[in-house]
């Protein structure tokens, strides 16, 4: 079953109100995004080169909904958020579905050089700004990426000033909430100006008795000539939940991004990250950890190009993988012709906790040029059992052993966030995840 | 020494994958006492420690082994280490990512909750550790450190004392615990048992050298040979196979 057409036949069908319920910047692209659909035809499945364990055409298939017309929630979800993340003192904005609501911290204690706030009221007020780069970054000819901008409407607009540096951390909490089978497109644009300074925390979450959802996202990042950008992602969402995610980064030169990406429970879940390093002396930190139990099934896909000299780039993706999860991973590394004094490193590490846990790993080096520095890896393998009956002579019960052991695990990768409270927080999140609680949501008011 | 037993072992035998390595063991050990195991390499020394604390490596394939009263082999090695039985590793194993501290606690609390005691406050689970540290001169600096990751040969050896001090067992076995150590370490680890020596408890100490058996004294020498001990004896025996070498041993048992 092709299920690119329901969204496409939905679009051609209500042009006038998905662009009603949007910005005239958004809605340009749109045209060129169902000729693009249009070419390509279907949405990826296993067939597919990087998509081998992972049909994003299934994911779509079941009959979702799209709340074009912009009608509004029946309960304020917004009001009853609490934050998660305790000394970790953030400008929060909430994203319920595909609506941005702005909470009264964000809009009362942004500094001068700060924008914050919905997508399409931005594109509204400050057209030229977020024409500038509003699919810029994004790949057009990406069936997802297309879909996503053919129906998004709206989305959050992040923009920090040159030279601006920004020490609170921005939270976007995004919730699913819907009594009925729900696709949400949601875009996010993140703009920090020539030497600004940005750290973002995205936190997805599904309500529970929420029907079945499907997030599909499309992120772009600029940095700018000595940027520095900080996203981190945290998806503790529950079985019901698909999400294909596709994050779009541009680096210029002497600019720093950290991207983590963390999947504590989901149901299905594709990350792309797409990453070109535009200009010299850069510094890129990409990392991500997976944690699967029950059936959960989560695939991370990386592209980290140097197209500049003096690059330095990590990636470092580890997974546990316990009960039935199953894991996927295909990252790789290209370093472009004349890209000279290029670093580039990725590590890939798994375990699989279970009989019937499964993980596909593909790392990928393309190198275009002499004087490089690049390695990669990629291990998958089961939990220490000399350690573990090391602790257990200690008088550590076998499960708490595997449970320090899975936690000890993904130590490195909490290391890689710079936000000292949230590698804290992450860790304590963790802990609980592998002690099966569901992470998270222990303080929050909004009862996912 | 007492009438009482501590440990009880009987014609016990082990295989590791299908090669009887333990061809019927006999030992008894007393409160008090220090047992020294000696014998060639390959004899089942490690083996034998191996099966008492309960590594899934080996299967037992007979005899049975009374430890206070409790049927030690029916045990997981969790509950072999709450009953008061310690291991002290030949090589201690690094574990990345988890660190001293929070290994400790976990080792305490869970013996605690075994005992249906409630966890230790954070003060006094600190103070039980800087007590402990002292008995064998550990730096405060391996706390934070992940567990035995990076710490030098002697470091490890007196990390496995530090931890024996702190579970307070009833029947320590010291497995190759001279190995890698220079005679500085050796004083300070022998001294660390010692130290932890009272009349209640006993000491199983396997050694390939008589040199450890200078600073731990033992009131039985057993020879383990093919999987068998083949004698017993007191200190004096220690010092006759330093002399003769196991050449000797081999050739009584062809």
């Amino acid at each position: 079953m092709n299920a690119l057409n329901q969204y496409t036949d939905l679009y051609e069908a209500n042009r006038a109100a998905v662009d009603a319920g949007s910005a005239p910047v958004l809605n340009r692209l749109r045209p060129e995004a169902l000729d693009a659909l249009k070419r390509i035809g279907r949405l990826p499945d296993k067939s597919d080169e990087g998509f081998e364990k992972t049909s994003v055409n299934d994911m779509f298939a079941p009959d979702f909904g799209v709340n074009i017309n912009r009608m509004s929630l029946p309960v304020d979800v917004a009001s009853s958020f609490r934050c998660g993340v305790p000394n970790l003192s953030t400008l929060l904005g909430i994203m319920v579905n595909d609506r941005f609501m702005p909470t009264a911290t964000l809009v009362g204690n942004l500094p001068q050089g700060v924008t914050v706030c919905s997508l399409a009221k931005a594109a509204a007020e400050q057209p030229a700004l977020v024409e500038r780069y509003y699919g810029t970054a994004a790949r057009a000819d990406n069936a997802g990426t297309a879909l996503n901008t053919l129906l998004s409407q709206d989305g959050i607009f992040i923009h920090v000033g040159k030279g601006v540096r920004l020490d609170k951390a921005i939270q976007i909490v995004d919730i699913f909430h819907s009594a009925f089978p729900l696709m949400a497109a949601r875009r996010v644009l993140v703009v920090a100006e020539d030497g600004a300074k940005v750290a973002v925390l995205k936190c997805d979450h599904t309500q529970t008795g929420s029907e079945r959802c499907l997030a599909s996202e499309v992120i772009e990042i600029f940095a700018g000539r000595g940027a520095e950008v900080e996203w981190y992602d945290i998806e503790e969402s529950d079985g019901s939940t698909s999400r294909y995610s596709q994050l779009y980064a541009r680096q210029e030169g002497g600019s720093s991004l950290t991207v983590c990406g963390s999947t504590l429970t989901n149901g299905v879940t594709r990350n792309e990250y797409h990453i070109d390093v535009c200009g010299e002396h850069t510094v890129t930190h990409l990392s991500g950890m997976a944690i699967g139990s029950s059936s959960q099934h989560i695939d991370n896909f990386s592209v980290l190009r140097h197209g500049a000299c003096h690059g330095h780039s990590d990636q470092l993706f580890k997974y546990v993988l316990d009960e039935r999860s199953t894991g996927a991973f295909e990252g790789s590394i290209e370093v472009c012709h004349g890209s000279r004094f290029v670093e580039a490193y990725q590590s890939n590490r798994n375990i699989l906790a279970s009989k019937d846990a499964r993980m596909h790993s593909k790392p990928q080096l393309l190198i275009y040029n002499d004087d490089v520095k690049c390695s990669h890896g990629a291990t998958t393998g089961q939990l220490d059992e000399k350690a573990m009956f090391y602790m257990q002579t200690r008088g550590i019960p076998r499960e708490e052993a595997r449970r320090m052991l899975m936690q000890a695990f993904m130590a490195d990768v909490i290391d890689t966030i710079a936000l000292e409270p949230l590698r804290d927080r992450l860790r304590h999140m963790v802990e609980r995840r592998f002690a099966g609680e569901k992470a998270g949501c222990r303080d929050c008011g909004a009862g996912c | 020494m007492s009438d009482e037993i501590l440990l009880k072992v009987t014609d016990l035998r082990a295989k590791v994958e299908e090669k009887e390595i333990l061809k019927g063991i006999n030992l008894t050990v007393r409160p008090g006492e220090v047992h020294a195991i000696m014998g060639p390499n390959g004899s089942g020394k490690s083996t034998l420690s191996s099966v008492l604390a309960g590594n899934p490596a080996f299967t037992v394939t007979g005899g049975s082994v009374e430890f206070h009263g409790i049927d030690l082999l029916a045990l997981p090695p969790e509950d072999r280490s709450h009953e008061g039985l310690f291991l002290s590793f030949q090589y201690p194993v690094e574990i990345p990512g988890v660190s001293m501290v929070n290994f400790m606690r976990a080792a305490v609390n869970a013996k605690r909750e075994y005992f249906h005691e409630p966890a230790l406050s954070a003060g006094d689970f600190l103070k039980l550790m800087r007590q402990k540290r002292a008995i064998v001169e550990l730096d405060n600096k391996l706390a934070s450190r992940s567990v035995n990751e990076g710490f030098s040969g002697g470091e490890k050896k007196r990390n496995e004392i530090f931890q024996m001090a702190v579970l307070e067992p009833r029947l320590s076995i010291l497995d190759e615990t001279d190995s890698g150590l220079d005679i500085d370490a050796l004083r300070v680890v022998a001294g660390g048992v010692n130290q932890l020596k009272t009349s209640r408890n006993a000491t199983i100490v396997i050694t390939h050298y008589q040199r450890l058996l200078d600073y731990i004294k033992p009131d039985f020498v057993h020879v383990l040979y093919k999987g068998r001990i083949v004698r017993t004896g007191g200190p004096e025996l220690a010092l006759e196979l330093e002399e003769k070498g196991y050449d000797w041993i081999k050739e009584e048992n062809l």
